[in-house]
């Protein structure tokens, strides 16, 4: 199973053991990580499962829909370029190691 | 093969009604998913059948319809809805539609309105002191909002909550609920058949938004009176009980209604609790595409499943006292708007509703006092109360 790596504002790292096809928010929920809300539970809504993607690992990913893009301008905490929606992100075996930091505010 | 646990039960009675909670427990008690002789249909009342349901759309689907009627092999009460009653890729599209007429921008553009109007509600109420919280709160806050930013006409509104309670009524057996309820109905879908056209809806709501995308080609003109009609269908009634819902809960517990007056940045959370809490929309069936394992049982193709959310939202596997309401609650995963692609489109709308009120309580009153009986009103689907006398003093 991939790892994915919760890194939180104060810096601590929280490895969860993901399901391949399961999105990284729904990792985050499944294993109560603080930080995601998720209100919308997916249906690219609400803009509250925001993560910055680890530099190195944003290549790595599929490109983002105009959707998603639209819905990070409405983020509570600051926009960055590494600036993701979770719930829009898919775990794949490639994805083993992933590091995504959580927001400060998510609402 | 597990055995399937047979329960002799209405969960469509009025003696349910009055008091589902120990009914709850013995549905999620009997095992992961029960028969219910009564209607011929299966439920799921543990958390994690729920969520596994609700989140098959392809095994479990909505074309067949989400009440006990199946589509299959009855006609549908009305034309069938093209996003509630339907399934992926078809529903994709039709939900796409609303995502965009009902998104996070355009949520920034009704708040400073929505949040003012729950102000001067509030200290209209607080003029009086004593008021139903139902009608005078959780109805007329609701009315006051949700019809212009659709764009409807003013006059003939007093059909919208006559229509929503036809609508959720439908969803049930064919008892005197809902027997009564479309025998009754005639008047409210003329009404709303009318007021789902292009030229009765104002420019800029969500009903002028919805006929804009035909022009674009997202749906046809045709399928554009019937997203405006889901909107008509499900946008009051679920927010009336949601607020009602929610008032009930401050009303009863002082001691949360004081956390939430110590930081009233916690009123969107305690808004979520109560809809977790109460769960206005009580239940949803599904119906299964072929045959399926559901907690070690094997169930049929063609048969009805009844999901039943509330007990969901209170399944102590999942939640921890779920019997607590709890405005600091860590509430992310219920189900009280269900869940994946079918979770309600509205959920921005209904937040934003729910919390403006919840801030302007939390703002301007220091007391919430029961005074009368809270009398209850029954539907198949919604879960609220007829009146809640109160007394609120300012802060």
């Amino acid at each position: 199973m991939p790892i994915i790596n919760f890194v939180h504002p104060d810096k601590r790292s929280e490895p969860i053991k993901a399901t391949v096809g399961d999105s990284v928010m729904q990792v985050a929920t499944g294993h109560g990580i603080d930080g995601i809300v998720a209100e919308c539970g997916g249906n690219a809504m609400c803009a509250t499962c925001h993560v910055y993607v680890d530099e190195d690992w944003l290549p790595r990913l599929a490109a983002m829909s105009d959707e998603e893009n639209e819905l990070l301008d409405g983020v509570a905490a600051e926009r960055e370029k590494n600036s993701r929606l979770s719930c829009q992100i898919k775990v794949t075996p490639d994805l083993d190691g992933l590091v995504v930091r959580l927001p400060e505010r998510q609402i | 093969m597990t055995q399937i646990p047979t329960l002799d039960l209405d969960p469509f009675s009025i003696e349910f009604f009055e008091n589902p909670h120990p009914v709850h427990e013995v549905l999620r008690e009997a095992g992961p998913v029960v028969r219910l002789d009564k209607w011929n249909v299966y439920g799921v009342a543990r958390y994690a059948e729920v969520h596994a349901v609700l989140n098959d759309p392809l095994t479990f689907c909505s074309s067949r319809g989400v009440g006990l009627s199946d589509f299959a092999k009855e006609k549908a009460w009305r034309p069938q809805s093209i996003i509630l009653e339907a399934d992926p890729p078809e529903h994709t599209r039709t939900r796409a539609v609303l995502n965009r007429v009902l998104s996070p921008t355009v949520m920034k553009q009704l708040r400073g309105g929505f949040v003012a109007a729950a102000e001067a509600r509030v200290d209209e109420l607080l003029s009086k002191g004593s008021f139903d919280a139902i009608a005078d709160l959780a109805e007329a806050y609701p009315l006051s909002v949700f019809p212009d930013a659709l764009g409807l006409k003013p006059e003939g509104r007093e059909n919208l909550l006559p229509y929503a309670g036809l609508v959720f009524n439908s969803f049930g057996p064919p008892n005197q609920l809902r027997q009564d309820a479309i025998a009754r109905s005639a008047p409210h879908q003329a009404y709303v058949a009318a007021q789902c056209q292009r030229e009765n809806l104002a420019p800029g709501g969500f009903g002028a938004c919805i006929h804009a995308q035909a022009d674009s080609g997202d749906i046809t003109p045709a399928e554009a009176p019937l997203l405006v009609r889901s909107l008509l269908s499900a946008g009051l009634d679920t927010t009336v009980n949601g607020i009602g819902a929610a008032v009930y809960c401050l009303a009863r517990f002082p001691e949360q209604f004081a956390k939430l007056r110590s930081d009233p940045t916690l009123a969107r959370n305690a808004f979520e609790e109560a809809v977790r809490f109460e769960s206005p929309v009580q239940t949803f069936f599904r119906t299964t595409t072929r045959e399926v394992e559901i907690g070690g049982a094997r169930i049929g193709e063609g048969e009805k499943i009844l999901m039943f959310l509330a007990a969901a939202n209170r399944d102590p596997r999942r939640w921890d006292n779920p019997d607590q309401y709890d405005v600091t609650r860590r509430t992310s995963g219920h189900v009280g708007y269900g869940s994946g692609v079918h979770m309600c489109v509205g959920q921005l709308v209904a937040r934003l509703e729910g919390e403006s009120v919840l801030a302007a309580l939390a703002k301007r009153v220091a007391t919430i006092e029961i005074t009368g009986p809270a009398t209850r009103r029954f539907n198949n689907t919604l879960r609220g109360l007829e009146s809640l006398p109160v007394t609120i003093k300012a802060a």
